[in-house]
This record gives C-alpha cells, structure tokens and sequence, in this order.
C-alpha cells in the first residue's frame, strides 16, 4: 500500500496573477527514485511551477501533496524542512560567503544549538558547530570543492558555482531536488560532466530529482520520464522516445505547420 | 590549526582589552586624566555599544534600519524611571533598559521586517520619531525639559558593558546562527530555500541589537545628568549609522574602529558646532568616494594577523573600485 502513495503528486495546481493564469490545471505523480525532466518553451511556466512546489507561490487551485501530505501554503523554509530542495534558474550563492559557509547554512536546520548557548558559548554550541563543520567539509569533498572551502563564492568560475549551488541544496538533505536549468550557460564538457554529477548525486543520496532543462540532449539522455509544459498546461508526458515524436511536443516547441 | 590561532587571537585580545581597562582605571583613579577625557572614553565605549549593535541590524542581517535612537531612547528612559523614579540599583536600570528596547524591537520589528530596502529605512525612521514625540508629550518623564538623572556610569560599568556586548555579538555571528543572518543578508530567496526562517532570524537580529542600544540607553542616562528627547532625534540614529556604514558593513573590528574615531573626530569638534556636521560630511563623501567599502570593508581586523588570510584578494578589491 505505502509504495502506492507517489513521492510527490500534484492535484489539479493551478495560479493565476491577475487574469492571467501562469500555471493550469497541472496533474503530475513522481515516484521516489525517479528522475524527471520537465520542458518547455520560454513563458511555458516551468520555473513557476517549480515556485509553487517550493512554496513561494501558493496554488490558487489544486494542491500538491509530498508522501501524501498536503504542502499548500507552508513558508518555503518550512516546505524546504519537510524534503524539498531547490536551484535557482540565475544562481542565488550567498555571494559573500565563503564556500564553506554557503554548505553549513544548508545544515542550519539539522543542527540543534540554541541561539543563547552559541551567545554564552556552552559546551553545546561547541560540539554543534564542529559537527556541522565536518558534515559540511565532507559534503564538499564529494563535488570536488572542498580546495575553494574559503574562497568567496562569488570568486568560483561559472560551472564551479553551479555545482556549488547543487552541492547546498543537497545539504539540505531533501528527498526530492528541483533543479532549475542547472546546465544554463554550460559549455559541452561541463553538461557532460554535469550529467555524470546529477546521475551520481540520485545513486548516492536515494533521491528523486526534478530537472528543468532547455538542453534537450541533456534531457534526453539523462531522464527517465519527461513532462512537456507550455502556456501554462501539461501538454505531454512520457519516455523521451514518446516526447521526441509527440506531435504535440513539435508544435509547441516549432509552431504549428502550415498547410 | 586555524581554530587554535582564533583561539590565541581571542585570549589576546581580552588580555589587552584588560590592559586598556585597568590602565585607563589607574589613570582615572588617579586624577591623571582630566574629566573631559574621561568624558570623552565613555562617550567612545556608549558609541561602540551602538556601532556594535547597529551592526547586526545593519551589517549582518542586512536590514536597513535608522531608527536606532529610538531604542536608545527607550533605554535611557526606562532606566532613568529605575533609578531616579522607583530608587533602584543602577545594574537593575541597565537590565531594564536593555530589556525594555528589545521588547520595542520586538513589536515593531514584526510588522515592519516584512518591508525591504528603503522601505523598512522610512518605517524604522517613523519609529524613531514617534518615540522621541511620545517622550516629548509624557509628563512622567518631564516633557520636552527632560528628566534629571544622577551620574553612575562610571568607567567600570561602560568598560564591561561595552566588552559584553562585543562578545555576545562576535559570538552570535560565529554561529549557525549568525549565519542564518548572513545568509538574508545575501540573499534572502535563496535563504529561505535553505530552510532558513528568515522572518525569525531578521526580529532576533533586531530584538538583539535593540536589547544592547537599550543598555547603550542606559549608560547614556546616567552619563549626562540629564535626558531630554531632543537628545535622540533623527540626526541622532544617523550618527550611529554612519559608524557601521563608515567601518565597512558587515565588520564588527570596522564599526568599532569608525565608533571610536568618530567620537573622537567630534568631541574635538566640538568647540566649532557650525562647523562640526560639514566637516563630518566631508570625511563621509570623501570615504564614500575613496574607500565606498568602508574602512574594513567586510573584513575583520584579526585578518590582518593570518597568514592565510587573503591579503591580495583585499588589493583586487580595492583596484576595483577605483577603476570603476
């Protein structure tokens, strides 16, 4: 019974700003251990829905469910607590922060120490601290920065802070990982590279990941299952083989042939 | 390794910040030092409680606030209302002043934090103002002549307040804590994508720094023999915003440093009050244009002792800017 219940299920989510409706009517069901794609052409609402899986919008309409609990107009920090960790589409690193610091934020909800025993300095805060620091250089090692731990973020090279950005939001410790557009500026080597690292990160930490994506090799080669976004409505969903010849899919995506 | 020499470096400058008390206690004690230097160090400590306290609000959280006269305000009065109105020990005024600022902080930092920029700047300002008039129209605390208040900030009181609140703050930023502030300072989407409760850690940072402008309140009291509500208007909160700003937001050593040139700067000043707000205006557009990051820029002055530290980064930094 309990396998039946999908990792995450969205139920008839819908938005609307104004008399504009952003996000319509979308049905999704992700298994735990799956890794989906989610296309779509620009102003599809692919990002926005990812705001409304993450709490940043509230669904006007609908719901979304994580293990069968309903998510709807929890703050994001709380939705982030329950297991839903996210990218940003243009990198949001705490700039001025060094490398190390960005990851232990990640973990500030996992240590326990009290705000006056880190004032008084306690012997908790001590042990809190360390723990978090160890967690957080491990964490680094895994995606090659733990050489950067104390450079600024800002100074790290394009494809580094991506990785960094990837690198947080597992600290978090989610169950299932929203990337947005993760391969955004990438040249070919970084997205193979990248592709390798998002299959990694699945294997090793039992996780189900959504991904946005406008490079459809990408896509293509490293999604199990595709859903296909445009004004607002999911058009299409399938195995890549299925969305490369949908019908449906070309014509959003081309515009419709003309006769 | 690194945590051992930040240890070291934190005995040491509590051994010196010892030295420097007991030094300028011998001096007071014995009758070396004249009273308007005396004056003039306790000025400097009440200053760097309000840098150090601003700074959180301001360098750490990332909160634009300029009402922070207003909690000096309402820890002078509340503890000149212990001491002069209810007769009770001067400790006890320190306590409520500080508790009755955070407790200021709390109530309009929840309505107002959920402004950004220079929105939250004008509401903090309301604020300001609407203590200082609220105080100007209470006959309990004298009105617009202000109120009479006994000399009991002496050296010791200051020097220790001022160290505590030092510490509390240095130890709260270098925490998880701390952190989480840093991190709505960055970037506050991403923090709460974190997990972070932003909305908590921005009224903790202000309650906090409101809790140690109110002990600054207090000693400021008990300072001057009298308080007057003219004493905490906007010019004021400006004052202290120009420490934090001036010392580099986001460090603690620069807030300190600009807190204590600046007192100095203006005490000396003094004797020309014309003159004394251009020539303040001029080492702030002429720091603005030269060194826009502050004295200290983010850095902390202990960083000028590591090693590792990276020095060269600073130099990039400062070609930077005066290349842009």
């Amino acid at each position: 019974m309990e396998t039946n219940i999908p990792l995450l299920k969205v139920d008839h989510a819908s938005i609307q700003f104004g008399g504009l409706k952003a996000v319509s009517d979308i049905q999704m069901e992700i298994q735990k251990g799956e890794l989906v794609g989610l296309i779509g052409p620009n102003g599809a609402g692919k990002t926005t829905l990812f705001n409304l899986l993450t709490g940043v919008y509230t669904p006007t309409e609908g719901s979304i469910l994580l293990n069968g609990k309903r998510l709807n107009g929890l703050a994001p920090y709380k939705i982030t607590q329950k297991g839903i960790s996210r990218t940003f589409q243009n990198i949001r690193l705490f700039n001025d922060l060094s490398v190390l610091d960005n990851v232990k934020i990640a973990y500030h909800t996992l240590a326990k120490h009290s705000m006056l025993t880190s004032i008084f300095r306690l012997p908790f805060h001590f042990s809190g601290e360390k723990e978090m620091e160890e967690k957080a250089i491990e964490f680094l090692k895994i995606f090659h920065l733990d050489v950067y731990k104390d450079e600024k973020a800002r100074n790290l090279p394009y494809g580094q802070q991506r990785r960094l950005e990837i690198a947080r939001a597992l600290a978090a410790s989610p169950q299932l990982l929203l990337l947005d557009e993760p391969a955004a500026g990438m040249n070919p080597q970084e997205t193979k590279d990248l592709m390798k690292l998002i299959r990694f990160i699945r294997e090793q930490f039992d996780l189900t990941v959504i991904l946005i994506e406008h490079d459809m090799q990408l896509v293509m080669g490293v999604c199990e299952r595709i859903f296909v976004l445009d004004h607002g409505q999911l058009i299409a969903q399938g195995i890549p083989e299925e969305i490369r010849n949908n019908p449906k899919v070309i014509e959003a995506y081309l515009g419709e042939e003309v006769s | 390794m690194s945590k051992y020499r930040r240890l070291k470096g934190f005995w040491l400058s509590i051994t010196l910040a010892f030295i420097i008390f007991f030094v300028i206690q011998f001096l007071i004690t014995s009758g070396q030092l004249n009273p308007f230097y005396v004056n003039m160090i306790l000025l400097i400590s009440i200053n760097i409680i309000l840098a150090v306290s601003l700074h959180l609000i301001i360098g750490i959280t990332g909160q634009f606030s300029i009402g922070h006269a207003g909690f000096l305000a309402v820890g002078a009065y509340a503890s000149a209302i212990i001491t002069m109105k209810l007769g009770l020990p001067f400790w006890l005024a320190i306590v409520t002043g500080g508790i009755a600022a955070a407790l200021s902080g709390l109530i309009i930092g929840i309505p107002t934090l959920r402004l950004r920029g220079d929105y939250l700047a004008i509401a903090t300002l309301g604020f300001g103002e609407i203590v200082r008039i609220i105080l100007l129209n209470v006959d309990y605390v004298g009105g617009a002549s202000g109120m009479q208040v006994s000399h009991m900030a002496t050296w010791p009181w200051v020097f220790f307040s001022m160290l505590l609140t030092i510490l509390a703050i240095r130890n709260f930023t270098l925490s998880r804590h701390g952190r989480a502030c840093l991190s709505v300072r960055e970037d506050e989407i991403a923090a709460d994508a974190m997990g972070i409760n932003t909305t908590y850690y921005k009224v903790a940072a202000f309650i906090i720094g409101a809790f140690f402008a109110g002990v600054a309140g207090s000693l400021y009291a008990h300072n001057f023999y009298i308080i007057q509500p003219s004493n905490f208007g906007f010019l004021k909160s400006i004052d202290i915003l120009i420490y934090v700003v001036l010392g580099g937001l986001g460090s603690l050593s620069g807030s300190i440093i600009a807190a204590l040139l600046l007192t100095i700067v203006s005490t000396f000043l003094q004797d020309y009050p014309e003159t004394r707000m251009i020539i303040y205006s001029l080492v702030l557009i002429i720091m603005m244009i030269y060194r826009p990051q502050g004295l200290m820029g983010t850095k902390e002055l202990t960083a000028l002792f590591k090693k590792n530290a990276p020095i060269k980064e600073d130099a990039q930094d400062g070609n930077k800017h005066t290349i842009a």
